[in-house]
């Protein structure tokens, strides 16, 4: 289980890197996304992925294999709500330099704005 | 155990969302921003007084026993940050209520200064692995809206790419995050440096020590990582650069103190490559300056050379060192704030920071202009001023231990740094022709905050018996973590 959760993981960060070394903006915006959920793949397999485990409370009267450690839970949570405001982010200068420049691939965009 | 700790933080954040609701009130907004700011620099300074006479504080949310709730830690290093966030803030909201321009005031410029100062405060203060990461991305998120605020071309550019680097570098903070967790089981840094201590794998232990290292690298603007930061600081208004410039890498530069003392201060390749670092940093920061026609510009590939400085003093790992080291950081942040906002007047004066249309500022600034030589030769390191108390401490560190290599660049690059303030001196303020005044009658606010933070400078240097202990104090803390840890989980 954690090794194909791994195996998930690692095909995200490859991909968001990938794109990320794209020319277009979105494409970097969207290499960024997978970037971060790749990431939180990685957190949740710390957890100990143990399938049917419930968190710590449930597990009191149930033997002690079936445990889940829910803090990575609470980790990703906090790291998809940072996530998904950084992305909002980056759409918005994504467009609004769409809107001033006329485009958006970095290949037309480089030189145009000279350095003072 | 007092509420103390949370203060440079809940303060900042109170005012910035009541500031949320002022937007069409910019003189009110100013009143409220500044009052603020002058009570958390109250707080930070009853913090650091509390911090030298009781020793490190220790804060747990909720009252949830250390190792498992979230935990506020304030060692002496931590409170004189953040003491020194608070006058370098006061200081640049100062001079930003005296000169942005309206659009940018009321597009929520001061709701989102003091997000900024809940960032960095919060990074300085926690002592949490994990909340340290969110403190950083509170801090990032306010500083990518501060940098593209007003929107122009150049600015979206920058901001863009400047987001993107630290994007990244958030993800490899996380994934850092994961290793260390299913390695030790705990995000607390007082029982992470106990159990990093255990981990029997030295392979794993240089994997976790590379990426976190390769993260606070980039948030700190080391080489070979420091591409971003000159055209990323060059875009945004003076002020806001200069807000940035005195203190946004230092959080990175905290941060690396943090973890290398806390967790991987015992690997053996750290603390030389850390050393090696600082040298290319100092020399290739400087180089780049010296390449530079423009004032901002020289001045942001500056930032990048003296952070080698404080890096030297984290790598050599002594106690003279560190206490060098951290004298170095306070010093920069004051004198380089300073120097940006310098060059913030003179934008404002003379309409363009580029050195070489600029000329002959001297003669209708007079005093603008000593307050650059101060600063400029203070940055140098001429004595007796602050630069040249850290230099001092540095080299003195290096000699000891034998360490001559970083010694003789950490000399040539003082010198180089010397060059490059003449430059602009002459440039800028001493030649003969040169764009005309725009501005007329100068402002006494701007030059006060200037003021403040230069005559700070010069009474760090002058004063260093009544500044060094508390950095003495700052290095022996960080050189024994175990008086960390103790305070944190109880003695053992």
């Amino acid at each position: 289980m954690e090794l194909l959760v791994l195996a998930v993981s690692a095909a995200f960060l490859s991909g968001g890197l990938y794109l990320m070394l794209d020319r277009t903006l979105l494409r970097v915006v969207i290499g960024i996304g997978l970037l971060s959920n790749g990431t939180n793949l990685l957190l949740l397999s710390t957890s100990g992925l143990t399938p049917g485990g419930a968190p710590i409370l449930a597990a009191a009267g149930h033997g002690e294999t079936a445990i889940v450690d829910p803090l990575p839970q609470a980790l990703i949570l906090t790291a998809i709500v940072i996530g998904f405001g950084v992305t909002a982010l980056l759409l918005t200068l994504a467009y609004r330099t769409y809107q001033s420049q006329g485009s958006e691939d970095l290949g037309e965009l480089h030189g145009r704005l000279a350095d003072e | 155990m007092s509420n103390l700790p949370i203060l440079p933080v809940a303060l900042p954040l109170a005012s910035a969302v009541v500031l949320l609701f002022l937007r069409d009130r910019p003189a009110l907004s100013r009143t409220v921003a500044m009052a603020a700011n002058l009570v958390t620099f109250a707080a930070a300074a009853k913090l650091l007084l509390t911090v030298r006479d009781q020793g490190i504080q220790v804060l747990q949310f909720g009252n949830w026993p250390a190792p498992f709730g979230i935990v506020f830690t304030v060692d002496m290093l931590g409170a004189l940050m953040v003491m020194v966030t608070m006058v370098v803030s006061t200081a640049t909201l100062l001079f930003a209520c005296f000169s942005l321009d309206e659009p940018r005031e009321r597009m929520f410029f001061y709701p989102l200064f003091q997000f900024l100062l809940v960032g960095v405060n919060g990074s300085f203060l926690t002592g949490d692995l994990f909340n340290l990461f969110v403190w950083f991305e509170v801090l990032l998120i306010s500083s990518y809206a501060l940098m593209s605020l007003g929107g122009g071309a150049y600015q979206l550019q920058e901001t863009f790419k400047y987001l993107v680097v630290n994007a990244l570098s958030s993800c490899l903070f996380l994934i850092g995050v994961a290793i260390i967790y299913s390695l030790t089981g705990t995000l607390n840094f007082a029982q992470l440096s106990v159990r990093m201590a255990e981990v029997p794998d030295p392979a794993l232990k240089a994997v976790v020590a590379v990426i976190f290292m390769l993260v606070f690298s980039i948030k700190a603007a080391l080489f070979p990582l420091y591409m971003w930061l000159p055209r990323a600081y060059f875009a945004p208004p003076t002020v806001i650069s200069g807000l940035f410039g005195g203190l946004l890498t230092k959080v990175g530069v905290y941060a690396l103190f943090r973890v290398v003392s806390l967790l991987f201060a015992d690997l053996p390749f750290v603390l030389p490559l850390l050393v090696f670092v600082a040298g290319a940093t100092m020399f290739f920061g400087v180089i780049g300056a010296l390449s530079q026609w423009d004032m901002k510009r020289v001045l942001s590939y500056h930032i990048v050379s003296q952070i080698g400085y404080m890096i030297m003093g984290l790598g050599l790992f002594s106690q003279v060192a560190l206490a060098g080291g951290i004298f170095y950081i306070i010093h920069h942040i004051l004198v380089k704030t300073a120097l940006f906002l310098i060059a913030g007047a003179v934008e404002k004066s003379r309409g363009t920071t580029n050195l070489r249309r600029l000329g002959g500022v001297i003669e209708t600034e007079a005093l603008l202009a000593g307050l650059f030589m101060v600063a400029g030769l203070g940055l140098a390191g001429v004595p007796p001023l602050s630069g040249f108390i850290a230099k001092l401490l540095l080299i003195q560190a290096g000699l000891q231990q034998g360490s001559y290599g970083i010694v003789a660049v950490s000399l040539l690059v003082s010198f180089l740094t010397l060059f490059s303030m003449m430059k602009i001196f002459r440039y800028v303020f001493w030649r003969e022709e040169g764009l005309p005044r725009i501005e007329e009658g100068g402002n006494r606010a701007r030059l006060l905050s200037i003021a403040v933070l230069v005559l700070l400078g010069v009474a760090m240097g002058l004063g260093a018996s009544v500044v060094m202990p508390y950095a003495e104090t700052a290095a022996e803390q960080i050189l024994n973590p175990q008086l960390y840890v103790a305070a944190v989980l109880g003695e053992p």
